[in-house]
């Protein structure tokens, strides 16, 4: 516990530069950016095939109401965790349907998807919960052995709940899949060059099918993680997480490690705002400038992506019609 | 009454995925939430309100929400309708002319934001009373109101409580932005506090957010880090910190909406906003001819503010008398909610 000094007004910057601080500044980055890094994995490996989804947000949205009332009025967090993948699997079976078989428009039916999100949740949760309802189990964290014993660091980085074991590790097992198997090849022919593929006799359709599902899922895990994280639903719940991890994505130039980099990145921004602030070391409109540094990244990211050598898959956004 | 508007939405939002699928390239990006304007028969006095939030977030919506249907309970008024999560000031808007069309015979802007939209829109309806808030401009129209809530009053008397509960002589509060009832609860809250305990500690945290529940619960594990054992915090995103004050078994204060479903353990009192009194006078005023020109405030004084205590919660007899000692003094101007 910091010493009581530390919260009194206009406090100097150096209580930030302190050990406790420092590591729940960073144990606090490791929170916020999980639900980022989730979302945005699955949309790198979805874009990495040529389909952009903007309704990332409206899934996680659905994920984490069908999460946190699975866990609700079962107490298995468990099953809450599952249905939130499972509901992104179906809402990932529509989105396919919708881009692989209608070859509908991709960035109007993303934000289908989102609305759609939007006010099946408000309206499930309206219906089937009335008025917001603490959840009484979440994933405890689960230490690692011996990592986490490393004084100071070990807490932070080795004593984390399953659901951020499971977000790290599927960035190492994405890049290998994208990078190391058949399937990862098909992905990123599909994703530049359909027609190639096609003609080479992989199915594009099966391939966006399946990515499309994946992608989903991560979205909706990502949904049912924050609101067991947070023991709670509202309406609206993720804030816009959705439209960052997709910007995201872009940041990370379409690589999990990239995307990884990312998420923690601004997970650190906005932890360390929000440590700066709670301390009382910048306040009054100092505050309200230094709030927007997040915003003020992804931007500059963005801008920045640009002028990298990175580029988007080349049939990003692009139906695929035999023939054309 | 919360109507089937969430239904309309959803269907709409499948249809904008329908049209999407057949290549149309006109699906909406209207976010917000409408609700149908239609009232049972028999209506001798019916309500709309457009806010900001929804109308279960335990906070300033519910607060609203809840004391509708404690008038139409009672009988002052044959029913309501509500818009929630009218972020969007163009949509909210839209909703508001919407209503007046509808022959509402009072329309309620509950939020600051949208003052300039009634003032636009009153003149259009001369024979629809409109009301909002928290403000205090009526603009000079004839046919609108205006409501706040003195919240500095509960907070002052929470902060009390809540420097005589903490140890550590650390108090946390996490605020949306630095306007409205929020501002004057927590200044209402510190000063309170520091009237009670000079040298207790008191650090306030706006995340500029009303919506951001994530990290509201950061902004409370890092006060709980720094020491802190009794938090407070205003606006719907606190649901995630008073989450993280009761796992953690920090007090916690309330305001708006009673909120101790959310912590029943570490809950100790709650500042309540009670509507109902002055719409009721509002109706009256309404009912008698003066559509507007009025405005209202909610005050500990007049039964508008009250504080709510958890009975779950063991509150020592001291603190508790400290407390209405406060609302006394308050109630008859012998103590300053702002300190001093």
């Amino acid at each position: 516990m910091i010493a009581a000094s530390i919260l009194a007004a206009q406090a100097p910057l150096s209580n930030f530069f302190t050990s406790a601080v420092i590591l729940a500044t960073l144990a606090s980055a490791i929170r916020l950016a999980t639900p980022y890094l989730l979302a945005s994995l699955g949309e790198t490996l979805g874009q990495k095939s040529g389909v952009l989804n903007l309704g990332v947000e409206g899934v996680m949205l659905l994920g984490a109401f069908f999460g946190y009332w699975t866990v609700l009025e079962t107490k298995n967090e468990w099953l809450g965790a599952a249905v939130g993948i499972g509901v992104g699997a179906i809402m990932g079976l529509v989105y396919a349907v919708m881009t692989v078989n209608m070859r509908a428009e991709q960035g109007i039916s993303g934000i289908g998807i989102f609305l759609f999100g939007l006010g099946a949740s408000e309206l499930l949760f309206s219906e089937l919960v009335g008025t917001p309802l603490p959840l009484t189990s979440k994933f405890d964290p689960v230490a690692i052995p011996l990592l986490s014993k490393i004084p100071k660091v070990g807490e932070v980085l080795f004593d984390q709940n399953v659901i951020v074991y499971f977000a790290i590790v599927s960035v190492v097992v994405m890049t290998w899949v994208i990078n190391r198997t058949t399937f990862g090849l098909n992905v990123r022919a599909v994703g530049e060059t359909p027609e190639a593929a096609d003609s080479l006799g992989v199915s594009v359709a099966k391939v966006r099918y399946t990515t499309i599902i994946i992608a989903n899922m991560f979205a909706g895990l990502a949904g049912a993680a924050l609101a067991l994280e947070l023991n709670i639903f509202q309406n609206n719940l993720t804030n816009g997480i959705g439209f960052i991890a997709i910007a995201l994505v872009y940041f990370g130039g379409w690589k999990p490690s990239g995307v990884l980099a990312g998420s923690l990145l601004f997970g650190l921004v906005v932890a360390t705002v929000n440590q700066l602030k709670t301390l009382g070391i910048v306040s009054g409109t100092t505050a309200s400038l230094v709030t927007t540094a997040p915003a003020i990244l992804t931007v500059l990211a963005l801008a920045l992506i640009a002028r990298r050598a990175s580029d988007p898959p080349s049939a990003l956004t692009v139906p695929f019609t035999r023939g054309h | 009454m919360k109507s089937n508007y969430r239904k309309i939405i959803a269907l709409l939002a499948a249809l904008a995925l329908l049209g999407a699928a057949c290549g149309s390239d006109a699906a909406s990006t209207d976010t917000t939430t409408a609700e149908s304007g239609s009232t049972e028969g028999g209506a001798e006095f019916t309500v709309a309100v457009v806010a900001p939030s929804a109308a279960n977030d335990l906070a300033f919506s519910q607060s609203m929400h809840d004391a509708l249907e404690r008038l139409k309970a009672d009988g002052t008024i044959s029913d309501f309708v509500i818009s929630e999560n009218m972020f969007v000031v163009e949509d909210a808007g839209a909703a508001l002319r919407g209503y007046a069309e509808d022959g509402f015979d009072l329309v309620i802007g509950h939020g600051s934001q949208y003052g300039s939209l009634l003032q636009e829109i009153a003149p259009d309806f001369p024979e629809t009373a409109f009301v909002w808030g928290t403000a205090a401009d009526t603009f000079g129209e004839p046919n609108i109101s205006a409501y706040s809530a003195a919240a500095d009053q509960g907070g002052y008397v929470l902060g009390t409580m809540a420097a005589l509960l903490s140890t550590s002589g650390q108090i946390g509060i996490v605020g949306p932005l630095e306007v409205g009832d929020a501002k004057l609860y927590i200044d209402g809250f510190k000063a309170g506090a520091e009237a009670t305990t000079p040298d207790i500690a008191v650090n306030i945290n706006y995340i500029e957010s009303f919506s951001d529940t994530a990290l509201a619960a950061e902004a409370a594990t890092a006060f709980i880090g720094a020491g802190a054992d009794v938090l407070t915090g205003s606006a719907q995103m606190t649901a995630g910190a008073i989450g993280v004050a009761g796992n953690a078994d920090v007090l916690w204060f309330g305001t708006q909406s009673a909120q101790t479903q959310l912590a029943p353990d570490v809950v100790v009192a709650n500042q309540v906003y009670h509507w109902e009194g002055i719409l009721a006078d509002l109706i009256g005023n309404i009912s008698s001819g003066t559509l507007g020109g009025q405005s209202y405030d909610l005050t500990l004084e007049n039964g508008g503010l009250v504080i709510e205590y958890n009975d779950g919660y063991e509150l020592p007899a001291e603190v508790k008398a400290a407390a209405e000692a406060a609302i006394a003094g308050i109630s008859d101007g012998s103590v300053s909610s702002m300190g001093g």
